[in-house]
């Protein structure tokens, strides 16, 4: 379970955050929306503590997180793994060493039982036969799939996934919301996704919060939220800009 | 107080802070041997071997200036080997780690429950202090070697005068400064290469600058050490000898 309360965050003189609380149930998928540089990826950021908040907490399964320094974080990590929006993948290692890195350098397997585990992730983001390529050699979408890989190999309780589908064409969005499913259902994690894509929205989440003016506000159920007739709500879910937005 | 904090004394004096305390995690991380073997010896291959080509030329011509064994053992040896190696392995840290800040790699590594200061700073660390004394006997043996055939050889000086005097003038303590301080010289290097890649600003214009400035300030630190490691050092030989 992950709580936030009252989580403030500011960049120099920028406020990102105002005041967020929101409550993700183990086992539940859910979806932040909101505009870009509304602050979604500062609040995903906060909950593995790679940022600290100025006010605020943060509690994982019961956990303070915001009062650990980063040697107590990286146990409270192994708990998870994270899907960055550019991939973040190593670029000095091929697919197998990015995939394998968590497993070598916590886990104690032989090289067998490392090569196995790596064939069998990729398999799951379907690429297999990809080990030995770098990744400058990977599309856009590959690299999110190996992000994807090396996130789930040693089976997180909870994923995170920062912008998953942006700059993707919609066929590859589709394969990795199939994904997010499939690892959901399959490895039975709790997944928040941070996007502004409402076709993934409506189908990975369980439960929407959406981010507007630095705070969260509305949530509920997927249905609920995209049937919501509420004016910021309705504008940002169907995509209308203010008319001095598109004045040039 | 907040006023200081906002001019370029407060930011100064903030960065010294932030340096100081990667430092102390390092040493801990250190003693802990927290870092990978493998990694360490990837580093003092790219650290030493790679650096082998600056540091023979820097001995070589150092040498060749007729620069007396004394001079190239406790001074002109360490400094320069230093300055060779803090251009070439300290902007290259600064630029790698920079880079993987920058597009977000060393947060994947938080995310991955991996420390950067165990994975990163640590095998830079130990390799830079290990590789720099080695390097640095090397430009020395290189420096006498160069002379000696300069002396000998251009300007006709007799080879047992020369080799004489070089005995009787240079001693066990001189190498040993001159080890003292490029074991020195290699912690500023790679601490405040590491230092400046893990704090960068962002975009390339961020790694242009941090890697501008990690070879800046090591220079000129290792210039400023110089000056204190000489005086703390000729003190404590004084007493013990």
């Amino acid at each position: 379970m992950i709580e936030v309360r009252q989580l403030r965050k500011s960049f120099g003189p920028q406020l990102i955050l105002a005041g967020v609380d929101l409550r993700i149930e183990s086992g539940e998928s859910a979806v932040i929306i909101g505009r870009s540089g509304g602050g979604k990826s500062v609040l995903i950021k906060h909950l593995i503590g790679l940022l600290q908040p100025d006010a605020g907490e943060v509690f994982v399964d019961g956990d303070r997180i915001t009062q650990m320094n980063e040697r107590q974080l990286l146990r409270v990590r192994r708990k998870f793994g994270m899907v960055f929006q550019g991939a973040a993948l190593f670029d000095s290692m091929t697919v197998a060493e990015n995939v394998a890195f968590g497993l070598r350098r916590h886990e104690h397997f032989t090289e067998g039982e490392v090569q196995k585990r790596v064939e069998a992730a990729l398999d799951m983001v379907d690429l297999p036969g990809t080990q030995k390529k770098k990744p400058a050699e990977l599309s856009g979408g590959m690299r999110k799939r190996v992000g994807l890989a090396r996130a789930i190999i040693y089976e997180p309780q909870i994923m995170l996934y920062d912008e998953p589908t942006t700059g993707l064409d919609p066929i590859v969005s589709d394969s990795i919301d199939q994904l997010i499913i499939r690892v959901r259902d399959q490895l039975k994690v709790t997944s928040v996704v941070v996007t502004h894509d409402m076709r993934s929205a409506r189908r990975v989440g369980h439960h929407v919060f959406m981010l507007h003016n630095k705070q969260v506000y509305a949530h509920g159920a997927p249905e609920a939220l995209f049937a919501s007739q509420d004016a910021v709500v309705r504008q940002f879910i169907d995509g209308v800009a203010d008319a001095k937005e598109i004045e040039f | 107080m907040n006023f200081l904090a906002q001019t370029w004394v407060g930011v100064w004096l903030a960065g010294l802070g932030r340096i100081a305390v990667m430092s102390r995690d390092a040493v801990a991380s250190c003693l802990t041997f927290k870092a990978s073997r493998r990694d360490l010896y990837y580093q003092i291959y790219f650290i030493g071997i790679k650096s082998q080509g600056v540091v023979l030329v820097t001995g070589a011509f150092t040498g060749t200036l007729g620069v007396v064994a004394v001079a190239m053992c406790d001074e002109l040896g360490p400094v320069l080997t230093s300055l060779m190696v803090a251009g070439r392995v300290g902007a290259a840290i600064a630029a790698e780690l920079g880079t993987m800040r920058v597009t977000e790699q060393i947060d994947a590594l938080r995310t991955l429950a991996t420390h950067p200061i165990d994975y990163l700073v640590v095998p830079r660390l130990l390799a830079s202090m290990i590789a720099l004394p080695l390097l640095t006997v090397e430009s020395i043996a290189l420096g006498i070697g160069s002379g000696y055939l300069v002396g000998v050889q251009l300007l006709g000086i007799d080879p047992i005068y020369l080799w004489f005097n070089m005995l009787k003038y240079t001693t066990d303590i001189d190498v040993e400064f001159g080890l003292i301080k490029s074991f020195v010289y290699g912690g500023i290097i790679a601490l405040i290469g590491c230092y400046k890649g893990l704090t960068c600003g962002m975009g390339a214009e961020g790694v242009g600058r941090a890697t501008t400035e990690a070879v800046v300030y090591s220079s000129i630190t290792i210039l400023i050490t110089n000056f204190f490691l000489t005086l703390v050092l000729q003190r404590i030989a004084i007493m013990l000898l």
